[in-house]
């Protein structure tokens, strides 16, 4: 039990999936200009990270120890249609969303962080119940970083920044910052 | 995109600077960071990149006639897929060392999404020979914006180049440069100067135009 806390905790703060291993950076930067969007993709992003973990590891356990080449292959068709899935469900329960999230929805299949979080879930050697808790623990650490990055860009927006640095470059510096802040979640672990 | 027929240098050589893949339009950024914080390493993944765009432009290219276009992206990815999982192996037989560092980020070059990017907008609507070019042009600015990245880091967070050491015992490595934040911040700033030079040539090229009314 206090293992799976550790895993939450792990992929939640210390190794934050945006902040310390540069996963989903392209919705990082590009839907985090709004704070309730920003939110939406993120629970978004959650749900396929959990069904993924699911399929990952029944793939896992009864198809690719046969043919271990086709992991990456296989993992990339299971993301794909669980995003297709989603999007149909979406449209036709809150079309609102469907808008607001537009290209992005689509474009959750080439966010890395959902394939990383099957490879990485993969490498550690992760079993059903500690894969979903991981899952959990990135979905709600890349809601986290992809919301705290809306509010500190809506802020910006007022902010007298230099016009050269406007966009993308003081984005990535203002996660440069997000980044240092989060690294100080890794003294949870040496206090354990 | 010109509206004459596209000459295959011109495909070449905008991806090397107008359209760099990473300073003028900021994709494929997830696998770049991570991995940025050597100039070796930064290298094993703009080569590793190398390939599987290149190839798979091609292949691209040459199937398009037979590939339908509503499962075209799905297609896309399988081909994608299928040359990472290509270098993978081959890294990890070849050298095992470089393998073990990048870990599990070069599977994750199928999630780039400058290379699905490249398949969608160019090598599915043009000829192979010219999404060759294209694909080499664009390959070659994304290895030259890793390399400089990670050299950028390794000098400020090490003191070394390639694994050289520069300054001496007396330099006071920053640490912080080689870990995540670093990666953030050395892109930020290596923005700014690339749209400082942007803005300074679009001046000098303000003024020639002045000067050459006034001189008519």
């Amino acid at each position: 039990m206090n293992e799976l806390v550790w895993i939450f905790i792990s992929a939640l703060l210390v190794n934050n999936f945006v902040l310390a291993y540069f996963l989903g950076l392209c919705p990082f930067l590009g839907v985090s200009g709004r704070l309730d969007t920003a939110f939406r993709l993120g629970l978004a992003t959650l749900f396929v990270m959990l069904i993924t973990a699911f399929c990952a590891w029944l793939l896992n356990t009864y198809v690719l120890i046969y043919a271990p080449y086709l992991r990456l292959i296989s993992f990339i068709v299971v993301i794909a249609s669980t995003v297709q899935f989603i999007e149909m469900v979406i449209k036709r329960v809150s079309p609102g969303l469907f808008r607001a999230l537009g290209i992005f929805l689509p474009l959750i299949t080439t966010n890395c962080a959902i394939l990383g979080l099957a490879i990485f879930a993969t490498n550690k050697g992760y079993g059903l119940a500690e894969g979903m808790i991981y899952a959990l623990g990135a979905g709600l650490g890349f809601t986290l970083a992809l919301v705290l990055m809306a509010g500190l860009r809506e802020e910006a927006e007022l902010a007298p920044v230099p016009r050269l640095l406007r966009g993308t470059a003081i984005n990535l510096i203002i996660a440069g910052i997000l980044s240092m802040a989060f690294m100080g979640f890794a003294g949870l672990f040496s206090a354990a | 995109m010109p509206k004459t027929q596209p000459d295959a240098y011109q495909e070449f050589f905008k991806g090397l600077w107008r359209e760099n893949p990473v300073f003028a339009q900021v994709l494929g950024m997830c696998p770049m960071l991570a991995v940025t914080n050597s100039a070796v390493n930064g290298m094993a993944m703009g080569l590793a990149t190398f390939f599987v765009l290149v190839a798979s432009s091609l292949l691209v290219a040459l199937l398009k006639r037979w590939i339908p276009r509503q499962v075209r992206i799905s297609s896309f990815i399988i081909i994608i897929a299928t040359f990472v999982t290509v270098t993978d192996y081959s890294l990890q037989a070849l050298v095992p060392a470089i393998h073990k560092e990048l870990g599990a980020f070069i599977p994750l070059i199928v999630a780039n999404c400058l290379i699905l990017g490249r398949q969608e907008a160019f090598a599915s609507r043009q000829p192979a020979r010219l999404a060759l070019m294209d694909a080499l042009g664009m390959a070659t600015g994304f290895l030259f914006a890793l390399v400089a990245l990670g050299s950028v880091r390794e000098i400020l967070g090490e003191g070394a180049l390639f694994g050289v050491d520069l300054f001496g015992p007396n330099f006071e490595p920053w640490v912080i440069m080689i870990l995540p934040p670093g990666g953030f911040l050395t892109l930020g700033l290596l923005l700014l100067f690339f749209s400082w030079l942007a803005e300074r040539r679009q001046k000098l090229a303000e003024r020639l135009a002045e000067m050459e009314v006034e001189g008519s």
